[in-house]
């Protein structure tokens, strides 16, 4: 496993979220209410784009006539077939036993640790006063 | 290693090494709402701009249902110049004609002036969107052709527009819809069918329209997924009417398309009609084969959205039934059902099946090969 340095915390703020390609790889980083999580920006079922769909809540139902609507903002829905995905975890709600999403763990380092590394961060000034948000690959 | 910033990013699909293919379902949309007037008489501006459209649906605009994604399509199909998905050439073929290989790509527009209770309306707009689809797309892009898309309850206006364009290398069909004011093979649609005949292109029929009859036969469903499975239904409807009121037998070089509302179901459909058929015959002495046996020979069937049984035999059976040279492959791009063409088709499947499946079919049927 390599960590990836992507930015600088204040550059991802609640709400948004960041699309890179980590060599082959196609990467989305949410930050959502002060949480970061990784994607692969590929839906495992037909290979869209996941990561462009919107975030929604999961609406669930205990008993007929009951609805549930939580995790707001913790369900990644593909934007071409509406599959729902969570975004802690990759896994589909529909048929999870053979669709999963690939999640990366994503994590913020003090510029002080990602100076002295394992990380890479070729393409970014690392200064020592920031926070970075990494990413595990 | 290194980490690079993009602003987009890449399609999955684009990254596979690509065989050519034809997409038989693909719906070019406009990017406003006046870009058909240069095709309209000005009359017709003034009256939409007034009266709008009136379908044969209630007193409301739009889809019957609501869609489960905007404009029913893929929400990373926006041309980056604006307008709704579809509606750019350029980001067309971008986004999914080069990377996908798509070597034959026939248009079939929607939202145009069929299902409009006002007949000449109905017919302006129908003959406008076959002039745009020149303009805009087909004349453009070699690799696209259109659908002579026709006013389809007014029989003799939509069979003079298919002999408007006959022999017009623009369009390789005819295009209906799977819903209208009554049965596809009842004879106020046998103009149609005759000029379809007479000029040598097939009929296709695409699921949605407007008839003014609930989407099932049993009433108004509360749920959009229940109009997508209903689509089916409604296309039953339509082919059990086309064979059952003789038109095979009246035009035996006719040839349709069932486009997007299945294929799974055409055995059990085939098979029932022929055991009724058997018992009841004497109604219905104007066809001289089992019904089943007009379905095989005049029936060709697209395949998104893509039946997806667990089992991958259950999938070849079926298409062992309906045969391996009556199937066209389409994406229903921009639609949001999309499906993705590396995607589709398990392993186990010969090259000649393959090749058929993916293009040689389409090359066949629209005088392409």
């Amino acid at each position: 496993m390599v960590r990836h340095v992507i930015a600088p915390v204040d550059e991802l703020p609640p709400g948004t979220r960041k699309f890179l390609t980590i060599g082959e790889r196609p990467i989305a980083v949410f930050n959502i209410k002060g949480e970061f999580f990784g994607l692969l920006n590929r839906c495992p079922h037909q290979g869209a784009a996941l990561c462009e769909g919107p975030l929604i809540g999961l609406a669930q139902s205990s008993d007929p006539g009951e609805i549930e609507y939580t995790r707001q903002g913790e369900i990644i829905r593909c934007p071409w077939h509406g599959w729902e995905f969570d975004i802690r975890t990759g896994q589909s709600y529909c048929d999870p036993k053979r669709f999963r999403a690939k999640a990366y763990p994503v994590n913020v380092e003090p510029g002080s640790a990602v100076v002295k590394g394992p990380y890479v961060a070729e393409t970014l000034a690392v200064s020592v006063q920031s926070d970075y948000v990494v990413v595990d690959l | 290693m290194n980490v690079q910033f993009r602003d987009r990013p890449e399609q999955a699909s684009s990254v596979h090494a690509k065989t050519a293919i034809a997409d038989c379902d693909i719906h070019p949309a406009r990017a406003t709402k006046t870009e058909l007037y240069p095709y309209l008489a000005k009359r017709w501006h003034a009256h939409l701009e007034t009266y709008d459209k009136h379908p044969y649906q209630g007193m409301m605009e739009g889809p019957p249902y609501p869609k489960a994604q905007p404009n029913a399509s893929r929400r990373d199909a926006y041309p980056p110049e604006g307008g709704p998905q579809g509606s750019s050439l350029s980001f067309m073929q971008a986004q999914h004609l080069d990377p996908n290989n798509v070597v034959l790509g026939v248009l079939n527009p929607l939202a145009t002036g069929q299902g409009i209770r006002n007949h000449d309306l109905s017919a302006a707009i129908c003959s406008a969107i076959n002039d745009w689809q020149i303009e805009k797309w087909t004349g453009k892009d070699s690799r696209l052709k259109g659908s002579v898309v026709v006013a389809n309850e007014d029989g003799p206006a939509a069979a003079a527009e298919i002999r408007k364009r006959a022999g017009d290398k623009n369009f390789v069909q005819v295009l209906l819809l799977s819903r209208n004011v009554e049965p596809l093979g009842q004879r106020r649609y046998w103009p149609i069918y005759e000029a379809a005949e007479e000029v040598g292109l097939p009929v296709g029929v695409h699921a949605f329209g407007f008839g003014g009859n609930p989407i099932t036969a049993s009433g108004w469903p509360s749920y959009y997924i229940e109009e997508m499975v209903g689509h089916s239904q409604c296309q039953q409807t339509a082919l059990a009417s086309i064979v059952l009121e003789g038109v095979f037998e009246r035009h035996p070089r006719l040839k349709m398309v069932m486009i997007e509302a299945g294929f799974g179901w055409a055995p059990s459909l085939s098979w029932r009609l022929d055991k009724s058929w058997q018992r009841l015959r004497s109604e219905v002495p104007h066809l001289k084969r089992p019904p089943s046996e007009y379905i095989r020979d005049h029936i060709f069937w697209t395949t998104q959205p893509m039946e997806d049984p667990e089992r991958r035999d259950h999938l070849f059976e079926l298409i062992d039934w309906i045969g391996w040279d009556k199937l066209l492959f389409a994406t229903d791009y921009p639609h949001w059902d999309y499906d993705d063409p590396s995607r589709v088709l398990p392993a186990g499947v010969s090259d000649a099946n393959r090749e058929a499946f993916y293009l040689n079919n389409a090359r066949k049927l629209y005088g392409l090969a």
